[in-house]
């Protein structure tokens, strides 16, 4: 395990743009909308000048593409790109537009294989097609859905209003429950044209169509005496080891694997459309839903999304560093909270069953304690808020020291976490790594397993501990830092040979570095007693117009908001776009090609080793 | 469950010697069927989305639901009692959670955990998403919460075990199952342009009907609120509605009578 040194961070965007515009002068021009950066690129050099961003300019990583449909306000449709330098630094943000009726822009996925899942999600859900792209399927919704639901003029079954609340709901004072209005009673709509004579279920079949598996008859006889039938294994969507309800389509020869496609969307709650009607605010508990093991430090990314447009305005407060200490203390304490489930996870995958995750879990209850005093809630804690924090860490605080049978105790607060930051937490990682790391059991499942390359993680766009433990040290905290990391005092640590056990152990050394940074805080926390933590303003404040990303060092990876504010000046606001870069999501496109040639039962560990969440995966 | 008490089954009907209070016991079959599923419920291993993570931490060490003879939980439809439909249930997941439904043998029972599993919750308006798992399958149990704790899962296995203690062999309306015949499985939706329930393809013709004519199709007018109705009934004087006559009438005047007297003598209580 190496400790990366810091990185620099100074990277002149504008400079890196006036250059890209003397290269291609007919192709990139300044997005000067109000409120936006980076720049627009005609989407028939599109490839060129991506190739050439990447390659000649150093953006060699792309973290997030997606689109946005502005009917009504320009007609057209644009792709969003994202591209950082692994080396640290702000980003250069690049757009491509297309005009509604047949939307269609060349595909990214030679420059960068990462966008794979990213365009096929913008082809299901707006339609946007992507010339170019070997497999342009739905991948969150069946084939055969009606229509493509994030356009702004496709309507839901329980559709009501551009805002909530919905008015409608309750005419003179009464509630109307949606379902009495819809003929169904059920949250569904069909076409005006439904055919019924012809209603049968051709998801699966299309599935396997477009993995290329629809002849089941194989060669049996071929050279070399007699070759073995290959397999098609589907794992999940109910399966205890995929973590959630998400599937893979998985071809045997024999044990080994030969293609892995991962089938999801079986947890696409439609986080994105019901976000892009709720107001700004409103938004806040719905990313606790999203990675549900980490709530408080996706509160976090959301809230400096939103933050960043604040600022655009005339009248915005920086949160106060009390709110920012009390930020760092609660993300970090989730990173915590994540790790020792993953951990206990990976292992139960590993057929150590339940035992480590019972250990990891107690420690993480007693963290949750705390959450559960200062939120209100032990998961959704829904805490954030823009400017600064809801409210203020308690007093006193309820807990217990034993895990089982143990009666309920008070404690001070601030006596309960130094308690548990410098006793706890640090014992208990003592006794679990003098278990398990070099448990021979576990070396022998994971060292040289599910091996990804540096180069490779990169262009998959992959981040977090995946991508650490390949050996790129990139962490936006030290990257692109945001709050208060600058100050604080810690290393990331990187893996060298990007197999399994080398995520497994970057994830151990990030829950002693993050318990460093909080020996850190503890000083900070005492320090600022009494300080304000919100500041009113703020959430009553109207959003100027504009767009931003804001994004955090997540547990699981980068997490990534993109919003967009059409600034509505007098009327109920809410975000025109509502964007999710999910480290979950992209994570999986490495899966496929991390499995392949490895064992069935290897597979279920290369999984767990990414430690994805559905509720993110799918949003 | 450690030590098999026998008073528990007790029927007091039939007086039994004090010396033999603990080894033996006269009962109904009824009794021991239920008690003994009630005691040894074994859940499907099957999460959904957040919910999920709170059926772990119940099934983890502190909250410890093995307690209630819970904790065996299987990954095959095939060996379990009891369906925990934990997290959010969409157009796409109903088609497997039905299927896994029709796989479980009977006796079965179904535990909606969480408002998204009991109506659709935070997410319901959704066009991915099914508005609670009731629309398709019998649910038992709903247990409210985004997520529920710990606690009031527990709460919520609790209540099913005092629903499978009121069952009765004899009623077979009560439990389907000791009827005669093998029971008809739950129709599996169909995914096309939306999910489509099998059952209701009555109601999805006469809609395709209408849309075909060119009417609107596929909503419903709902009444004018009521509203008018209500204030004219409290203003009225209580005698003047029962002069209306009709049976619903007067019952709704005399209650109102009733509770204008009550109030009345509230206030002079005050009063004095
Ligand atoms: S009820 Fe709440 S916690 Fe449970 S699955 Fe739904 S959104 Fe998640």
């Amino acid at each position: 395990m190496v400790i990366a040194a810091p990185q620099t961070v100074d990277v002149d965007v504008n400079a890196v743009i006036d250059k890209l515009k003397e290269k291609f002068p007919e192709a990139v021009k300044n997005d000067t909308r109000q409120g936006y950066k980076g720049v627009i690129v005609d989407k028939s050099k599109l490839v060129e000048v991506a190739t050439s961003i990447r390659d000649e300019f150093g953006f060699d990583y792309l973290s997030s593409a997606t689109g946005v449909d502005y009917l009504g306000i320009a007609d057209e449709m644009e792709m969003v790109y994202h591209a950082y330098r692994t080396t640290g630094g702000p980003a250069l943000v690049f757009k491509a537009q297309t005009p509604r009726d047949n939307p269609e822009i060349p595909s990214l996925i030679d420059v960068w294989p990462g966008v794979d899942f990213q365009e096929r999600e913008v082809w299901d859900l707006y339609g946007i097609r992507f010339p170019g792209h070997p497999n342009l399927q739905r991948i969150l919704l069946w084939e055969g859905f009606n229509g493509h639901p994030m356009r702004k003029d496709w309507k839901e079954a329980y559709f009501e209003e551009d805002h909530k609340p919905f008015e409608s709901r309750w005419p003179a004072g009464h509630v109307h429950r949606i379902e009495e209005k819809n003929a169904y009673g059920h949250n569904v709509m069909y076409p005006a044209d439904l055919d019924l004579s012809r209603l049968t279920d051709t998801s699966e079949e299309s599935l396997y169509n477009s993995l290329g598996l629809g002849v089941d008859v194989q060669d049996l006889t071929g050279e070399g005496g007699i070759k073995t039938d290959r397999l098609v294994v589907n794992l999940g969507p109910h399966h205890p080891s995929t973590h959630g309800v998400f599937r893979m389509v998985v071809t045997l020869d024999g044990e080994t694997i030969e293609t892995l496609d991962p089938v999801m969307g079986y947890l696409h709650r439609n986080h994105e459309k019901i976000g892009e009607r709720n107001s700004f605010l409103q938004n806040m508990p719905f990313t606790d839903r999203l990675d549900y093991i980490s709530s408080m430090s996706n509160n976090l990314g959301y809230a400096l999304a939103v933050e960043q447009l604040l600022a655009l305005g005339a009248r915005y407060q920086p949160p106060t560093y009390r709110a920012e200490v009390i930020r760092v203390l609660m993300a970090e304490l989730t990173r915590i909270v994540n790790h020792l489930w993953s951990l206990g996870f990976l292992l139960n995958d590993l057929g150590a069953f339940f035992t480590p995750m019972l250990y990891a879990n107690n420690e993480r209850e007693k963290i949750l304690d705390f959450f559960e005093a200062t939120a209100g809630s032990r998961l959704m804690c829904n805490y954030m808020r823009f400017g600064g924090v809801f409210k203020d860490i308690p007093e006193r605080i309820h807990s217990v020291v034993n895990m089982v049978n143990d009666k309920v105790r008070d404690y001070n607060t601030m006596d309960y976490l130094t308690e548990m930051i410098n006793e706890r937490l640090p014992r208990f990682m003592d006794e679990y790594e003098r278990l398990l790391v070099n448990n021979e059991i576990l070396k022998t499942r994971t060292v040289g397993v599910g091996v990804l390359p540096a180069d490779r993680a990169i262009a998959y766009s992959t981040c977090g501990p995946l991508l650490r433990g390949s050996g790129v040290a990139y962490d936006i905290r030290r990257s692109d830092p945001y709050s208060i990391y600058p100050e604080l005092d810690f290393d990331i640590p990187v893996g060298q040979n990007g197999d399994i056990y080398d995520r497994f152990m970057v994830r151990v050394y990030e829950i002693r570095e993050s318990l460093r940074i909080l020996k850190q805080i503890l000083p900070r926390l005492e320090r600022t007693k009494g300080e304000e933590v919100v500041s009113k303003f703020n959430y009553l404040g109207r959003v100027p117009i504009g767009e931003s990303y804001g994004r955090v060092e997540n547990p699981k990876g980068e997490l990534g908001y993109y919003v967009v504010s059409a600034g509505d000046e007098k009327g109920p606001q809410n975000p025109w776009r509502y964007h999710i870069r999910a480290p979950s999501f992209i994570n999986l496109t490495a899966l496929g090609p991390m499995s392949k040639g490895y064992k069935v039962a290897d597979v279920v560990t290369i999984l767990g080793s990414i430690d994805i969440v559905l509720g993110e995966t799918d949003r | 469950m450690s030590d098999l008490n026998l008073r528990e089954l007790h029927n007091t009907e039939f007086p039994i010697p004090d010396e033999l209070q603990s080894n033996l016991a006269i009962t109904s079959l009824s009794k021991v069927y239920n008690w003994s599923r009630r005691s040894s419920m074994w859940p499907l291993l099957f999460g959904l989305a957040c919910c999920a993570i709170e059926m772990i931490g119940t099934a983890a060490s502190r909250f410890d639901f093995s307690r209630f003879g819970m904790e065996v939980m299987r990954g095959s439809p095939r060996q379990s009692d009891l369906m925990i439909v934990s997290g959010t249930v969409t157009k796409k997941m109903i088609v497997p959670i039905v299927r896994l439904y029709n796989q479980m043998p009977e006796p079965k029972y179904v535990l909606a955990m969480g408002a998204c599993a009991s109506g659709g919750g935070p997410f319901k308006e959704g066009y991915n998403v099914v508005s609670g798992v009731d629309k398709y399958l019998p649910v038992d149990v709903y247990v409210p919460g985004c997520p529920p704790t710990p606690q009031a899962l527990i709460h919520g296995l609790i209540a099913l075990q005092k629903k499978i203690d009121g069952q009765s062999l004899a009623n077979m309306d009560d439990v389907p199952w000791y009827g005669v015949g093998p029971s008809e499985p739950t129709p599996i939706p169909i995914l096309g342009p939306d999910v489509i329930d099998p059952r209701q393809m009555d109601i999805i013709r006469r809609q395709a009907e209408l849309a075909a004519l060119g009417k609107p199709y596929g909503v419903r007018e709902l009444p004018a609120p009521q509203m008018k109705a209500v204030v004219a009934a409290k203003g009225a004087a209580p005698a003047a509605a029962a002069a209306d006559g009709g049976e619903v009438d007067a019952a709704k005047a005399e209650r109102l009578r009733k509770r204008e007297e009550a109030l009345a003598r509230k206030h002079a209580a005050k009063g004095e």
